[in-house]
């Protein structure tokens, strides 16, 4: 990985001197002029995807590549709409029962699997007993064990019970549903990877598997069924490119259709006509931020002043300009931007070394005139920042912090570790003293298990040990209820308490930055980007460029 | 001679248990584990229990010794397990998946180096420092000296994005099906041309210059000397008498390299988008797939303990002043 970014790197460059000189991409001109035809069935749409999959039942796998296919071929009882709200995908409808631990639903008739199979709330009770199985690996589990009893009341009707209330709830069912009346033997036997829907999937999503060629490509073909309507792109192709820079080539050469730039390639590198009329690329907040974080066992960031301090020091326009482009946001908090539980009416630490410094120093943290901030009994601040390798990103947000605390008498260093390693020998022995990592966050504002003070475990995932009574108060009632009016007021205040608290320093969420061929039509960008209705894009008959079955 | 073949065999078995137990402790010492949920941002939390009986599932919570033990006598049946991963596809037939590409690119390309880098050798040796020495000399190490990636980059930005001549990566068009029996062959071909040219490109400076350092010693022997004396024309003293004493430590180079034709470089792989053996064991390192890793090296370990023997061999063979047996010992 580390080696491919390097190659990607390596690439920018050169690929910048290309197009700043000559007639570059000749074979991107000739595209015929695209209007807005009227949309049409037909034509393949061809992904570029830089690791294969891992599997095709996507409940058993932790990969994006294997989750984006299954999304085309599974589909769950609910879904994300455009702008992060749950609505139904196989579900008609659902309810809670006041005390909100019953959960009914209501299915879809007409639901047919791809084999001509009706769905039915059997299917979804399997999915369940399926995901708890001790012998099915799947990472999924958390969510389903919550559930106490699970019932099919009719075919068209299904319910659950939680020991607890989980907010989290109706997210959960947007888990991909498997056929019962195919995957039920493997399931009992332990041996659902060995089943061969795992090789020939039959899912109930938009599209029907065709073929997978391992290492290759994915082949997936229109479900003409499809509940919501039959999709107009025919085929959908994932060309499997391990190599950032060859995908950039490839989409150049008019090879794939859609593929996600770096930041470099989005501002430097694509701003050329050909290239412009050829592709339309968008961008919109990502699901993931990068964040400087403390080990808070640690005396010197057990105090908060220091940790502000830290925010203060920090120049996030310039972190942002020098790792990306620019092409992110400021981070206020963990929650994800545009989604129904944010807010950034928090407080800001704008970029100031003198309040920075006054910070420290009420903190005990003395400048005796060498510019090395020292503590009462003479030792200087210093300490090690962490971080994972074959993420250059992180690197450099790293080098900045270094030169930005250098500013105010802090003098840090640089490790780059080896991801297992690095979270084996460091972060779960809680052998650190800072570190730059990322979260990616849910469309559930849910955070319990990042931010409860239960969860330092070394297994667990508050590895930075932050335990605030107020925080976790308000996790446990967010979480507890099944109204979303009032589990908003739980996460703004959340929200404001991490910022006055900064447990870590919230520095950006990275834009996703996809690029599309401009001769598809129907892409509608909303906060929850632009795939939420993939089933709705098109290809206008003069412009569709392969005959597809 | 027999009987060497024999004995160096039976010596083998010893070494390859060897290697296979060496390498089994040391990925399995490697930090992480193949359970799912290791995966980049510790987005998904595992209850301990569930994690337990994945690892049972898998045997990772026996001993290593007892882990060993069961997937040695499982491999002796030729059984090298299931992946790790969730495909969950045999180890052998991921293996059979990818092997004939990687094989076949690799042999096309050693087949072209020896073509192009004996001629180059012997005709650099025999004009020692005339133009076309120097020029050779200068194209071979500049070839030696480019990184593979860059030059595949460059390859691919003129070939494929400006000329739009051949394609950029993979192995075949999408459409690749509809075409005529003859299109489909030029179609594979056209994939292979760069990642082919890329390589050869680069590997022509070993075995030149090592042709070239040979010949030039065998063309100072006494017994060149002597067939120029007996009045033989320069064609055949170079090409019967010296060529042939000059290939020896040639051909023990490249009974080295055959082990290295099932490798498959990752580098050249990745950025031709080529599914082969190097993309496949590194995948299977990132994701801790055991026997995946494991019935690879079983398989690379072999081939290598198999290329030295026949290297050794031939050695005997086409050079009767080594005898073998007897009292030698290695």
């Amino acid at each position: 990985m580390g080696r491919g970014r390097l190659v990607a790197l390596a690439l920018a460059g050169f690929a910048a001197l290309l197009t700043g000189c000559g007639p570059d991409s000749a074979s991107l001109v000739e595209e015929p002029s695209v209007g807005a035809g009227a949309p049409a069935h037909g034509d393949t749409f061809i992904e570029a995807t830089i690791g294969d999959i891992a599997g095709l039942i996507p409940n058993i796998t932790s990969d994006g590549a294997s989750h984006e296919v299954g999304n085309m071929i599974y589909d769950g009882l609910v879904k994300a709409d455009k702008d992060l709200n749950f609505v139904g995908a196989m579900a008609e409808s659902w309810e809670f029962s006041s005390d909100c631990l019953e959960l009914t639903w209501k299915l879809k008739r007409n639901i047919k699997w791809h084999d001509g199979h009706p769905f039915t709330a059997e299917d979804v009770l399997f999915t369940y007993q399926a995901m708890i199985n001790p012998k099915t690996p799947t990472a999924y589990k958390e969510d389903f064990l919550a559930v106490k009893s699970a019932e099919v009341v009719d075919p068209y009707t299904f319910r659950v019970r939680y020991t607890r209330p989980l907010a989290k709830a109706v997210q959960s069912w947007s888990m991909w549903m498997l056929p019962k009346h195919l995957l039920e033997k493997y399931v009992a036997d332990g041996k659902l990877k060995e089943s061969p829907e795992n090789s020939r999937p039959v899912g109930t999503g938009p599209y029907r598997f065709q073929e997978w060629k391992s290492g290759e490509k994915v082949v997936l073909v229109s479900n003409n069924e499809y509940y919501e309507g039959r999709p107009y792109l025919g085929r959908v192709v994932y060309r499997v490119i391990p190599n950032q820079g060859t995908i950039f080539l490839e989409l150049k050469a008019k090879g794939v259709d859609l593929a996600s730039l770096t930041a470099i390639q989005y501002a430097r590198q694509t701003e050329y006509p050909a290239f412009r009329k050829a592709f339309r690329k968008y961008r919109y907040p990502s699901s993931a931020y990068t964040y400087f974080g403390f080990n808070l066992k640690d005396p010197r960031f057990a105090d908060r002043r220091v940790r502000q301090a830290f925010a203060h020091a920090i120049d996030k326009q310039e972190l942002m300009e020098g790792v990306l482009m620019g092409l992110a946001r400021e981070a206020t908090g963990p929650i994800r931007p545009g989604s129904w539980a944010y807010t950034n009416k928090v407080t800001r630490y704008e970029y100031s070394p003198a309040k920075a410094k006054a910070l420290l120093a009420e903190a005990g943290w003395k400048d005796s005139g060498d510019g090395v901030l020292r503590d009462k009994d003479g030792k200087a601040f210093s300490f090690t920042i962490r971080t994972n390798q074959g993420n250059e990103e992180r690197k450099k947000v790293a080098e900045i912090l270094q030169q930005r605390l250098a500013a105010i008498g802090v003098k840090t260093e640089i490790q780059v570790i080896e991801w297992a390693s690095f979270i084996k020998e460091f972060i779960k022995k809680k052998r650190f003293e800072a570190v730059v990592l990322g979260w990616g966050v849910g469309t559930d504002p849910d955070q319990y298990s990042v931010w409860h003070s239960s969860q330092m475990g070394p297994d667990q995932l508050n590895q930075i040990s932050y335990a605030n009574p107020e925080v976790d108060q308000l996790l446990e009632e967010g979480r507890a209820s099944c109204q979303q009016q009032e589990r908003i007021k739980y996460y703004h205040r959340f929200q404001e308490v991490l910022a006055e608290d900064q447990p870590l320093v919230f520095l950006y969420f990275r834009d996703a930055l996809p690029v599309v061929s401009s001769r598809v039509q129907g892409i509608q960008p909303a906060p929850s980007g632009i795939f939420y209705n993939f089933i709705q894009w098109y290809v206008p008959k003069q412009v569709q460029r392969y005959t597809s079955g | 001679m027999l009987l060497f073949a024999l004995r160096r065999l039976l010596l083998a078995i010893p070494l390859l248990l060897g290697i296979t137990f060496v390498s089994f402790i040391v990925i399995h010492l490697a930090p992480g584990e193949p359970v799912p949920g290791g995966e980049e941002d510790l987005g998904r939390q595992l209850p301990k229990e569930v994690v337990e009986k994945i690892r049972e599932l898998y045997g990772l919570d026996k001993p290593l010794h007892v882990q060993y033990w069961n997937w040695l006598t499982r491999v002796v049946r030729l059984d090298f397990g299931k992946s790790f991963q969730p495909d969950g596809r045999p180890v052998l037939t991921k293996i059979r998946e990818r092997l004939p590409i990687t094989l076949f690119l690799n042999v096309v390309e050693l087949i072209i180096i020896v073509a192009l880098a004996v001629p180059i050798g012997v005709l650099s040796a025999t004009r020692q420092y005339s133009t076309f020495d120097k020029v050779t000399t200068l194209f071979v190490f500049v070839g030696f000296a480019t990184p593979d990636f860059w030059l595949a980059l460059l390859l691919m930005i003129l070939f494929g994005v400006q000329l739009g001549w051949l394609p950029i990566s993979g192995l075949r068009s999408l459409n690749w099906e509809y075409l005529s029996f003859w299109q489909q062959q030029w179609d594979f071909l056209s994939h292979l041309i760069l990642p082919i040219a890329v390589v050869t490109f680069g590997g022509l400076a070993g075995l030149s210059r090592y042709m070239r350092q040979s010949m030039l010693e065998t063309v100072r022997q006494d017994y060149v000397q002597t067939a120029r004396a007996k009045g033989l024309s320069e064609g055949t003293v170079i090409g019967k008498h010296a060529l042939r004493n000059a290939l020896l430590p040639v051909v023990t180079v490249l009974g080295l390299s055959l082990p290295g034709l099932i490798g498959g470089s990752v580098i050249i792989e990745s950025i031709f988008a080529i599914p082969g053996m190097g993309l496949l064991m590194v995948q299977g390192v990132f994701a801790r797939d055991y026997p995946l890793i494991m019935g690879n090296l079983v398989i690379v370990a072999t081939l290598t303990l198999f290329a030295n023997l026949f290297a050794d061999i031939t050695y005997g063979l086409v050079d009767p002043r080594i005898r073998l047996g007897g009292r030698r010992r290695r």
